[in-house]
């Protein structure tokens, strides 16, 4: 790494992400390590890589600048924010119980209920806005961990990290955060308390829709060798390509997601004096639940917003008429994007619990990218 | 077609939009939709990629399956094929498949009260004997890493479908040119397509082929939920190498075949391992499922541990590394590498001694492959 002074801030470190560590030729990029397995100088010794399931070192060199930009003791790339998840599920044992924040991403969801359920591992799904539901149900005799979104998918709830943190720990229990939406650009989570924290990086991470991966970050040395060990044995690893994409969308991180709170919150509050828009959900908004927690963490309020057209057959009228934002899957890229809850992301959460839960059929979610405020 | 003419034209072999000769790397993770209500057959990256699937496509027509799927390793397409099981599942699984196989059943999925059984699969006496009421699939290898031991396919299918079981094979050191459990009564085929698929030693990357359509979707509803899927410069990459497998392999088969025998003649080796050795064990039983020996060989040093190693510290030309099937010779050390997940004494019980060496033959003249092993034996 470059930087030789003590803890650079964030835009120096990411900027220099993958900087100078090819000391034979100098390149300033990280190089990629297109390769499979890597000669032995002797037997019975290494260069540090043998082969690139286990470490490779583009995905290295990303490893670790996730681990220096989220405060952590080593960082794991994945191929994609699901096998990232997939690989902290297999922490837990059968009969080991997890809460969850109850409106999370669809996909993972799907994951607690069609495949890690009948493992004998149970979910139990909370408002973790709700500081007494959270105490309730960490009380719970075998609960091993918390999982928190915060902000939620899709209505931006936010969770008290710091004090549920508290309670965990002196439960023994872990606390993992998806630091998805506000990346540690916000929020750290670990130096809040928590253990790991994970990420779709398909989203602001990498930044410009282009690429699939998944990350997490481990708090401690323990926790950090069990990933290692089910990192390699499960072998769901990002490519090098991948990986250097990733490295290189990290260097503007701070730069988009500047841009992009900016024009998320103007747009909010453009929204929210709009005659044909019913609700309006974004942390910036003053009223929303919970920014006074992220004002205290001297976060920002991230980019994306959610809100409600009066009736349900106005919805996918909105989404063919947008020329500007793009009608598809995912968030987090430079260019803005628009999606219909109730049909994408959270299609595998049943309807009778989508309703309680408000993600009705009037609900749009808009990922707000870096385009001019004025288109 | 021809099979060596579908290793360059399965599946798409071209871009439909522009004619491009090769399909082009989409590296992107959405795809914008026309009409909320009516989504394009592509939505996310993690789920569909235009280049994952030609790749998926191109490994189901050449294993003759109904589906392919293309993963993040070979271990990733193992691990999600086994999490078809349920807890309390039974699963039958050859004793000398590859470490990293025999690591995640022995951990992760134990733990996940997945039970295994480890029998010699090469005796269909033990396989039949090893079945429970409890048993769901039987997992095998063959020829097996890295004694290249030969199991029975035909009588394998027979048995799981006697008794409705899943008949699951790692067809790694064969590949579909040579060797095609899906027509042999096989369900699922599970390939690391690091090795000879993509054949370079550059690409980390797994593949599975299904037989059945709703099997085929079941594993495909696994792979999006689980996410472990191989990323687009990965796919293009594994589909070019795919164009040559069919001359690489016939190549580096032919020079194979001559290393063992060459082996045969020195007094250094006290035992070769290759199927296609008249008096390998198993050889009738090979040669009536496969088309070829292959490009791995196994021998023991007459001097044991110590001759082995010293075998390994004095070749030059060949690679001392971990992997096989690249168009670079390699030369392994199981008790150190591939089997190093194994305990001393599993590994020693199946016979993985510590004189043994494993050698993946590449595209070098059989010459200089020869003259590097000599340089290797000798005393000096």
């Amino acid at each position: 790494m470059c930087a030789k002074s003590t803890t650079p801030h964030l835009e120096t470190l990411l900027a220099q992400a993958g900087c100078g560590r090819d000391a034979s030729t100098g390149a300033l990029a990280m190089p990629i390590y297109q390769v499979a397995t890597f000669q032995h100088p002797a037997l019975g010794q290494s260069t540090g890589f043998d082969y690139s399931r286990t470490s490779n070192p583009t995905r290295l060199a990303l490893e670790q600048t996730l681990a220096a930009a989220e405060g952590g003791v080593r960082g794991f790339a994945f191929a994609s924010g699901m096998a990232a998840l997939d690989c902290v599920v297999r922490l837990f044992r059968p009969g080991d119980e997890l809460v969850l924040t109850e409106d999370l991403y669809g996909g993972t969801y799907r994951l607690l209920e069609q495949i890690v359920r009948p493992l004998g591992i149970t979910a139990h799904y909370v408002d973790t806005s709700q500081p007494a539901q959270v105490a309730e149900a960490l009380a719970r005799p075998n609960v091993r961990a918390v999982l928190l979104e915060t902000p939620s998918n899709p209505l931006l709830k936010i969770a008290d990290i710091r004090a549920i943190a508290a309670q965990a720990r002196a439960r023994d229990q872990l606390v993992i955060v998806d630091n998805t939406f506000l990346t540690f650009a916000n929020l750290r989570p670990l130096a809040m308390g928590a253990d790991l924290a994970v990420y779709s990086a398909s989203k602001y991470l990498g930044g410009h829709n282009d690429v699939v991966a998944g990350v997490v970050v481990a708090g401690s040395p323990e926790l950090a060798d069990r990933l290692a060990f089910l990192q390699n044995a499960t072998g769901a690893i990002l490519g090098p390509q991948d990986s250097w994409l990733l490295l290189r969308g990290l260097k503007t991180l701070p730069l988009r997601l500047e841009r992009q709170q900016r024009n998320a919150q103007l747009l909010a509050e453009w929204l929210a004096r709009h005659p044909r828009v019913t609700a309006v959900h974004y942390p910036g908004l003053p009223g929303h639940p919970g920014g006074a927690l992220l004002a205290a963490e001297k976060s920002g309020c991230g980019a994306m917003i959610s809100f409600a057209v009066a009736s349900a057959a106005q919805a996918p009228e909105v989404l063919r008429r947008v020329r500007v934002f793009r009608f598809a899957e995912s968030l987090g890229g430079v260019e803005s994007l628009i999606t219909y809850p109730c049909q994408q992301t959270h299609a595998d959460i049943p309807a009778a619990l989508r309703a309680r839960l408000g993600i009705h059929d009037r609900l749009l979610r808009l990922s707000v990218g870096v385009e001019h405020i004025d288109e | 077609m021809k099979l060596d003419t579908r290793l360059l034209h399965a599946g798409r072999d071209r871009d439909p939009y522009t004619g491009a000769s090769s399909v082009p790397i989409y590296q992107c993770s959405t795809f914008a939709q026309r009409d909320p209500e009516k989504f394009g057959p592509y939505d996310y990256a993690r789920s569909d990629n235009p280049t994952r699937e030609a790749l998926e496509l191109a490994i189901a027509d050449l294993e003759g399956g109904d589906r392919g799927l293309a993963f993040a390793s070979g271990m990733a397409a193992t691990s999600t094929v086994l999490l078809l099981f349920q807890p309390g599942d039974h699963l039958i699984c050859a004793e000398d498949v590859y470490g990293g196989t025999y690591r995640v059943l022995t951990t992760l999925f134990r733990q996940w009260k997945l039970e295994v059984t480890f029998v010699d699969a090469t005796d269909l006496e033990k396989v039949c004997r090893a079945i429970r009421p409890d048993t769901r699939a039987i997992f095998v290898e063959t020829p097996s890493n890295p004694l290249l031991k030969i199991t029975d396919l035909t009588g394998i299918a027979a048995l799981a479908r006697e008794h409705k079981l899943l008949a699951i094979t790692d067809n790694t050191f064969m590949t579909p040119v040579t060797q095609r459990p899906l027509e042999l009564g096989f369900d699922i085929v599970v390939h690391s397509a690091t090795k000879f698929i993509s054949g370079h030693s550059d690409v980390i990357a797994g593949l599975a082929a299904v037989r059945g359509e709703e099997l085929g979707r079941r594993l495909k509803r696994l792979q999006n939920s689980f996410g472990a899927i191989l990323g687009p410069q990965d796919s293009w990459l594994t589909l070019r190498g795919l164009k040559t497998l069919g001359a690489r392999f016939a190549a580096q088969q032919t020079t194979a075949a001559r290393i063992a025998e060459w082996l045969q003649s020195r007094p250094e080796v006290s035992r070769v391992h290759y199927p296609g050795l008249p008096d390998h064990p198993g050889h009738d039983v090979h040669f009536r499922q496969a088309s070829g020996a292959g490009a791995v060989v196994s021998f023991e040093l007459a001097g044991g541990g110590d001759a082995a190693k010293a075998l390994l510290r004095r070749v030059e030309l060949m690679l001392m590394a971990v992997s096989l099937g690249g168009v670079e010779s390699i030369l392994s050390y199981p008790a150190t590498m591939s089997h190093a997940a194994l305990p001393r004494p599993e590994r020693l019980a199946r016979g993985i001694t510590d004189g043994l060496v494993r050698l993946s033959v590449g595209l070098e003249a059989f010459e200089d492959l020869t003259a590097d092993l000599e340089r290797g034996f000798s005393k000096t």
